[in-house]
């Protein structure tokens, strides 16, 4: 059906420009309404409020029990205490005192139950959403290459609210299972003829709901998929605001808009008929039913096999009757709907922490800084080795610079001192000891780390210089802000150092959001410093002030820079050339020039930076010192 | 924001609501027919009751009904011999099956009606906001979070539209048989029927109050929500910077203080609900025992036929649903209210840059650019003071002077993203202001430092200023753009996905793709802000000798930190602070011996002096 409607507005649709966005049908598809597994683990989380859990299934079970028992104490009024004459007032009183009883349990039951239910399925909700976070913080970085952060987003938002939906719906419809047993009891209990022929409308429900839900079922999916291609529609837009504006392409938007919309609207319409269409079957049920208590009841009444309260009786249960049929046909959706967010959630959960510390993990207060790579091999896919045997050492207070063209593995190297991914082959030390050997929080406390583009979080400025060091001073962060000549930008902006950052530092240009990233990486005062230098050329005056900032920054500490700055590289103590994940050579300025390869060629080019170089240059150059050297 | 009136939300989405006159026509006469059928249930049970116990009483209910004549024509069919009161109850539940059935099919309709004029609404207020967010200007979008944005328009939207579904018919339908009841029931037997209605006004003391409780709760939830997602977005976006410095603890207290502000707002609405609904009930529930014990002693005392308590008691049953929609209904009004008005506070925004009234398409002659002694800043202070310079036809101008000199901004004001404040620029001597955005824009190309890649095919994203373009001009685009060989590399070719989903292209990729997304719709004038900062030079110069021929009429406007990307230019100009300090060729300002000197000597310096430096680097 999608084809066809795609295919009628053809016409309007320009040749090159997409329509679908957001998740796929598949990816929303529904899968079955029970999985005892995902069930068991649900559980698990759930188990944790047990003891409310179980006042709120009481609650239910009170609440239901009083609904079924008012029209029973309605039933014994009239044929006890109206039917039967002089004493039916004092008889009467009891009743209603009875009944007064009912709704006292009722009332407390129904605010315990809401209340519980309510409180403890958002407690879940967050509970899952934690733990989904929190797993996804220590997941390694190859899992988070290769996943979508829209993706994750609207697992931790979306998915979560499904389960809590879940678990709401899983207590009401105990108590909706029991009213129904219930009633069905009461009416059978209270004259079982006339109970059973009223049952016999429920088949006919059934089969209806049977016939029904397939193409209901069909109809629901359809509205959220479209209505979820309109939102991804929207936020696309959203992020990609200026480049929009910028090729004025608002009109072709908008129509490609409201195609979606459109269609996202006339699914929503569809699905609402086919959820309303339920009602006049209900009702036309619920109608037969009194019409055969009417009758067969009223007959009853007439020859005196039954009274005339449990024809009341049966007429008041008969309009409760249907509820919890319905409430249960549409817990079965938001079942099935439980089931898939469930999957797709336990499916993150259960990726395995590839990167873990070991239980007795070194957690050294004081390392010397030295690094060293002894036969190391690593890729990031099986036969696929990015780093083969690297070996090299860098001593305290030594600052390397990493240079080498395009994928020869500059990033993963400085990656490894992290132990952002674990090596395949050899080991990588970090003042003496195997990353594998240490806990990553000392890891973390001992290398910083500077990536090429710096990445601000919402907030001040302050807030982004201390970042996670929660206990350094204010002063320490004016002293970095310092050191990295950031201050003086910073206190020229309208609040200083409060000034709020827009998304992912927006009103700061590239260099001051650089000059900030430096402060963080003084302010967590680390050991080891990695630094990736910035490809893009910032301007000459920035650019300076960078480079002032990286001596400052590397005062006292050992460096590794994957350098593009032919100023970084020359100052390093020692430069390491890669090539193909191989080192190809390995000493200072002086020394590489001496050695007319690789490094001397590329330099003799005269570019400002070794990335800017063109490959087909390098190609030249890396056959050159090739031949050269053999 | 908040103080967008709740009344005044109310009115304009039931005014946006009053458009859909058919439907809505059509949902009142359901209401009408579905409160009557509705009524009419009780009225035939509490007969039948009267009926099974005693033949009289039926039949003074019937002849006194309003069934009577049907009862005379039914008891014409059956004839004058068969017993009267199986009669009655035969006819009874004819009545009761037709009243059933007509209560499902008009409820059925009502509530169509309302769902589908909640999904028209839902549907125009997206389309409206979508294009409002379109028409924002640049300032308006610079200061605010991409995903409040996006969040009020998906969960503001819905919340909308739910208020229209589940709450705004259904209060017509709730006071019209809430009312129509009342007067049955009051008419029927005045304290009896005031005691079954005693709930009625704590009902609407309860909604009331807890209305106004649950607004402003939903507005403090939905801002807390935004913010939940923000922390978790930008976690997950520099997932990096978590990593490197092992923050993960300080992440997890960012999520959970905010993720616990949430806890604790959403806590308060369960609480409001939870009592809300259990007061409402418990207040119904108390009417129903006063009637059950005032009316039970008047049928004991005999002024009462036990049918007419009946009625009531069915009556009573009848309002339990509804009355429980209460509570759900109040929230629908809640969050109605504060989506509505957090949505509107949106569409209400005057775009600081739009048409004016009567503005012509702009008109190239030469395409000439002109700005004349334009400035520009907030609140006084200025951040361009003075610029005036000629962009001509074939002419390349320079723009290059320290961060925050205002350069950026002088490119922004071309396509008029911003205004000046003072002075004006026209294009062959038409004001910027006095023309048609739309025609300004497709003649002004203008290529950013940052691309955003949109999630569709390379294909797609180069032509996405013109989707109509034919495939060779977006092959020669990018061919144009250095980009060319790379994309037929490519897996797909012109078919590979980019954007999130798909290969992620490093910078110089990046503002190549978008080099070529301008260049495609051969603009009448060029400005590259600062886009080929992750280019290297040589592909640069590759670029601008491809673009020889396209920007041989045409006037071009480069800014760029790096002198090697505009030393060409035939006039460049040198800003700081603001002011254009320098201007002229490369030659004259290299002879002048100013700031543009300066710079020159700066970016030279490290490969001039390089084995000087080195030896001294490597002596050390």
């Amino acid at each position: 059906m999608a084809t066809r409607s795609t295919h009628e507005r053809s016409h309007e649709i320009p040749p090159k420009a997409s329509i679908k966005l957001g998740p796929t049908v598949d990816e929303e598809v529904f899968g079955d309404a029970y999985n005892g597994q995902m069930v068991r683990r649900f559980i698990k989380y759930v188990a944790v409020y047990k003891v409310l859990l179980w006042v709120a299934i009481a609650a239910v079970l009170v609440f239901t029990v009083s609904s079924i028992a008012i029209p029973l104490i309605i039933k014994s009024v009239f044929d006890d205490a109206i039917n039967t004459g002089s004493i039916s007032r004092s008889k009467l009183s009891t009743m209603v005192i009875i009944f007064l009883a009912a709704v006292g349990f009722n009332f407390v039951a129904n605010y315990l139950q809401e209340l519980i239910v309510g409180r403890v399925a958002e407690r879940i909700l967050i509970d899952m959403r934690r733990a989904m976070y929190e797993h996804i913080q220590r997941l390694s970085l190859s899992f988070m290459d290769k996943t979508e952060i829209g993706k994750l987003m609207s697992r931790l938002q979306g998915d979560v609210a499904a389960l809590q939906e879940f678990l709401q719906t899983a207590v009401f419809a105990i108590g909706d299972l029991v009213l129904l047993i219930g009633i069905i009891g009461a009416m059978v209990w209270l004259d079982w003829r006339l109970g059973l022929m009223t049952l016999t409308v429920l088949p006919t429900l059934f089969i209806v709901r049977i016939i029904w839900m397939p193409y209901a079922r069909r109809s629901f999916l359809r509205a959220r998929v479209t209505s979820s291609i309109v939102s991804g529609a929207l936020a696309e837009n959203i992020n990609g605001i200026r480049a929009v504006q910028g090729l004025s392409r608002e009109h072709v938007n908008y129509d490609l808009f409201d195609i979606r919309a459109t269609d996202n609207l006339k699914a929503a319409n569809r699905a609402s008929k086919f959820g309303v269409m339920m009602l006049p079957i209900v009702d036309t049920l619920t109608g037969a039913a009194m019409a055969i208590i009417v009758i067969a009841g009223g007959f009853f009444v007439l020859g005196g096999t039954i009274t005339v309260g449990v024809m009341v009786a049966f007429v008041l249960f008969v309009q409760r009757f249907f509820d919890p049929i319905r409430a249960l046909t549409m817990h079965y959706n938001v079942l099935q709907r439980a089931m898939a967010s469930g999957e797709r959630i336990f499916e993150v959960i259960d990726v395995p922490v590839e990167i873990a510390d070991k239980p007795n993990a070194l957690d050294p207060e004081e390392i010397d800084g030295s690094i060293k790579f002894e036969n190391v091999t690593f890729g990031y896919l099986p036969d696929q080795p990015i780093l083969k045997n690297i070996n090299f050492e860098v001593k305290p207070g030594e600052t390397v610079a990493l240079v080498g063209p395009t994928g020869s593995g500059k990033t993963s190297t400085t990656a490894l001192v992290h132990r952002f991914y674990d090596i395949w082959e050899g080991s990588v030390k970090v003042g003496g000891h195997d990353v594998r050997d240490m806990t990553q929080a000392s890891l973390g406390r001992h290398v910083s780390m500077v990536l090429q583009e710096p990445f601000l979080f919402s907030g001040t400025i302050f807030e982004n210089i201390i970042y996670a060091k929660d206990d350094a001073t204010r002063e320490d962060v004016i002293e970095a802000a310092q050191a990295v000549g950031a201050h003086e930008f910073i206190m020229k902006l309208p609040e200083g150092y409060e000034t709020l950052l827009q998304q992912r530092g927006g009103n700061l240009s590239l260099g001051q959001r650089q000059l900030i990233s430096f402060a963080r990486a003084i302010v967590a005062d680390a050991k080891i410093l990695v630094l990736d230098e910035a490809t893009a050329s910032i301007d000459s005056y920035t650019e300076m002030l960078i480079q002032q900032a990286l001596a400052r920054l590397m005062e006292g500490r050992t460096g590794m820079v994957i350098a593009h700055r032919l100023a970084t590289i020359r100052g390093a103590d020692r430069i390491i050339v890669l090539q193909d994940g191989e080192i190809v050579e390995m000493g200072n300025h002086n020394e590489l020039m001496a050695l007319g390869g690789l490094y001397a060629r590329l330099y003799s080019m005269n570019y400002a930076s070794f990335d800017d170089i063109p490959d087909e240059l390098i190609q030249q150059a890396m056959q050159d010192s090739q031949g050269s050297s053999t | 924001m908040e103080g967008t009136s709740s009344v005044g939300v109310f009115m304009r989405i039931t005014r946006m609501a009053l458009q859909y006159r058919q439907r809505l026509f059509f949902g009142l006469v359901s209401i009408f027919l579905a409160s009557g059928f509705q009524l009419a249930i009780p009225i035939l049970i509490g007969s039948a009751v009267d009926a099974a116990q005693s033949l009289e009483g039926a039949e003074t209910v019937i002849s006194n009904g309003s069934v009577s004549s049907a009862v005379d024509s039914i008891k014409g069919v059956f004839g004058e011999g068969s017993n009267p009161a199986k009669t009655a109850l035969i006819i009874i539940a004819v009545l009761l099956f037709v009243a059933s059935v007509g209560r499902g099919v008009s409820a059925m309709f009502q509530n169509y009606v309302g769902e589908s004029v909640g999904q028209s609404i839902g549907y125009e207020l997206r389309m409206l906001y979508y294009e409002k967010l379109q028409r924002l200007s640049f300032s308006y979008h610079a200061g605010v979070h991409t995903g409040d944005l996006i969040t009020r328009g998906i969960l503001d939207v819905e919340g909308v539209r739910m208020f229209v579904q589940t709450a705004l018919l259904r209060t017509v339908f709730l006071v019209v048989l809430i009312g129509t009841g009342m007067y049955l029931m009051l008419s029927e037997d005045l304290t009896l029927g005031l005691i079954s209605l005693s709930f009625v006004p704590f009902v609407a003391w309860r909604a009331t109050a807890a209305r106004l409780k649950l607004r402003s709760n939903w507005y403090a939830l939905q801002e807390r929500l935004s913010a939940l997602t923000k922390v978790m977005d930008e976690n997950l976006g520099g997932i990096t910077v978590v990593r490197a410095f092992q923050s993960q603890e300080h992440e997890m207290k960012k999520f959970d203080i905010t993720s616990n502000e949430t806890l604790a707002l959403a806590n308060v609405q369960v609480g409001i609900r939870a009592s809300n609904i259990s007061m409402m009930g418990l207040a119904f529930m108390l009417a129903m025992a006063a009637v059950l014990w005032v009316g039970g002693l008047q049928v004991i005392e005999g002024t009462m036929r036990p049918g007419e308590l009946v009625q009531f008691l069915a009556f009573m049953s009848i309002l339990l649903q509804p009355v429980r929609q209460i509570g759900m209904m109040v929230n629908g009004y809640a969050r109605g209210s504060a989506s509505g008005g957090r949505l509107f506070a949106v569409l209400d925004i005057d775009p600081e840059i739009k048409d004016k009234p009567g503005a012509k398409d702009l008109n190239i002659t030469s395409g000439t650019l002109e700005f004349h002694n334009v400035s520009f800043g907030y609140e006084g202070e200025h951040t361009l003071n003075g610029i005036s310079f000629k962009a001509e036809p074939g002419h390349t101008v320079g723009i290059v002077g320290p961060p925050g000199s205002g350069k950026s901004t002088i490119a922004h004001l071309v396509p008029r993203f911003y205004d000046p404040i003072e002075g004006h620029i026209t294009i062959d001597g038409q004001d910027l202001r006095d023309i048609t955005l739309d025609s300004l824009r497709k003649a002004v190309g203008i290529v950013e430092q940052d691309t955003f890649l949109f999630m569709a095919s390379v294909e797609h994203n180069v032509a996405y200023g013109d989707p109509w373009a034919p495939d060779d001009r977006v092959e020669l685009a990018s061919k144009y753009a250095q980009l060319g060989d790379y994309i037929e590399r490519l897996p797909g070719g012109y078919d590979t996905m980019v954007g999130e989903r798909g290969v992620s292209l490093s910078g110089g990729q990046r503002q190549r793709l978008s080099i070529a997304r301008s260049i495609l719709l051969k603009p009448q004038l060029i400005v590259f802000d600062d886009s080929t900062a992750a280019i290297d030079a040589a592909t640069e110069q590759r670029i601008r000798a491809a673009l020889t021929d396209l920007t041989k009429d045409r006037a071009t406007i480069i800014i760029s930190h790096r002198l090697s990307s505009l030393m060409h230019a035939d006039e460049i100009l040198f800003i700081e602070a603001g002011k254009i300090v320098e201007r002229g060729t490369h030659e004259e300002l290299l002879t002048q011996g100013g700031h543009y000197n300066d710079l020159y000597e700066l970016e030279i310096r490290p490969s001039e002096d390089s084995s000087r430096s080195s030896d001294d680097g490597g002596a050390s």
